[in-house]
């Protein structure tokens, strides 16, 4: 009895370690590859886009790539999270000198209701108001008194997505000091 | 029984979702939308056809007394397995399902046929039986998906026909239990008869 147990876990356990082993490095590369095709999704076509680099604001770390077209930045793609209705809702968000979003893309939502807020990827609505949202539009959404429009029954995906975008704009904001020099 | 009733037994006879009543978390949590239902469906039917196969070459061997700790060990691989694919392989299906394929290990389904088949059937007839309960879970779950996707975003896989937001307590848990509720009569009604 006690043999066969450990028999067939050793087994599985054995089965599991190499799909683990096999699978790593696509799953990493996927990760890198979404990543790399988000950044690029957020910035203006055509920049240069620098390595990895990270900032410390208020006890918080970012990670942020900086976009610059003939060495003159013109932007930041900034990684930020916060908290969804199931879990971190994590996003690449592009933001220009000025403060307007040029857009944003979600890397992660997979605790949002599928359906609901899992739409924060795919409503049409909600997904295109991101792209040039203007730098003297209040990053809110409109229930809260602010400009942007939430998704239909999922208002607390809304929420964190615009806070989200909201911690981006000051992280470019707080670096944009860079861009005019 | 015949090989080919072994697969489309699952589809009206012994069909999982309306007949046999089982696997009700992931079929009401996952069928927002046609293409979720279909894959949540072919996640399932990839576990149930594995498991069957493993149960029934290990069942003869393994003492009564922990053939379910056994089972749940070998469900539980094949789900990390699937899952582990599913993440390197197609990501954006696993960042659409990927909160409900861990708990495909409690399934009923899964531990159902292996209690109710695979530990006393030979290894293709398993196989066979893991593929007809699967495709008609995986076919349940597509219709539900489809009327609730029609109801409550005027969809179908995607496809937009009608402007506007749809009915939302269609898209909502509520919606789930009364599309699955009128489904299960309708099924039991027109098709079962025979």
């Amino acid at each position: 009895m006690v043999l066969c147990l450990t028999a067939v876990c050793l087994v599985c356990a054995a089965v599991l370690g190499c799909v683990y082993a096999v699978t790593f490095q696509p799953i990493k590369d996927a990760a890198a590859k979404a990543q790399m095709e988000a950044i690029g999704k957020v910035l203006p076509e055509g920049v240069e886009i620098s390595g990895e680099q990270s900032v410390e604001i208020d006890g918080t770390q970012y990670s942020y790539y900086v976009a610059s077209a003939d060495s003159v930045t013109v932007g930041y793609a900034v990684k930020v999270s916060a908290g969804g209705f199931g879990g971190p809702v994590e996003l690449m968000a592009g933001v220009l000198c000025d403060g307007t979003i040029f857009n944003t893309s979600v890397l992660h939502a997979d605790g949002e209701t599928p359906g609901l807020g899992a739409k924060c990827t795919t409503d049409p609505a909600f997904v295109s108001q991101w792209s040039g949202f203007a730098a003297d539009k209040k990053l809110a959404v409109t229930k809260d008194g602010g400009d942007v429009d939430a998704i239909t029954a999922a208002t607390i995906t809304s929420r964190a997505y615009t806070k989200a975008v909201a911690a981006a704009r000051s992280v470019a904001l707080y670096l944009g000091g860079q861009c005019n020099e | 029984m015949s090989k080919l009733s072994l697969i489309t037994k699952g589809f009206i006879k012994d069909n999982p979702t309306f007949v046999l009543v089982l696997g009700m978390c992931p079929t009401l949590a996952t069928t927002t939308s046609a293409m979720n239902g279909l894959e949540m469906g072919l996640a399932t039917m990839f576990v149930l056809i594995l498991s069957n196969i493993a149960i029934s070459l290990v069942a003869p061997v393994v003492p009564d007394k922990v053939h379910i700790p056994v089972y749940i060990v070998v469900i539980a691989t094949f789900v990390t397995v699937l899952q582990l694919l599913m993440q390197a392989f197609v990501p954006s299906v696993y960042s659409t399902l990927g909160l409900f394929i861990p708990l495909i290990v409690v399934n009923c389904i899964v531990l159902g046929r292996a209690e109710a088949y695979a530990n006393k059937h030979g290894v293709l007839d398993s196989a066979l039986d893991g593929l007809g309960i699967g495709l008609g879970f995986t076919l349940s779950l597509t219709v539900i998906g489809i009327v609730r996707e029609i109801l409550g975003s005027g969809s179908v896989f995607g496809w937009k026909f009608l402007p506007g937001d749809g009915i939302l307590a269609f898209v909502m848990a509520p919606g789930a239990f009364m599309v699955l509720g009128y489904l299960m009569v309708l099924f039991n009604k027109y098709l079962k008869k025979e």
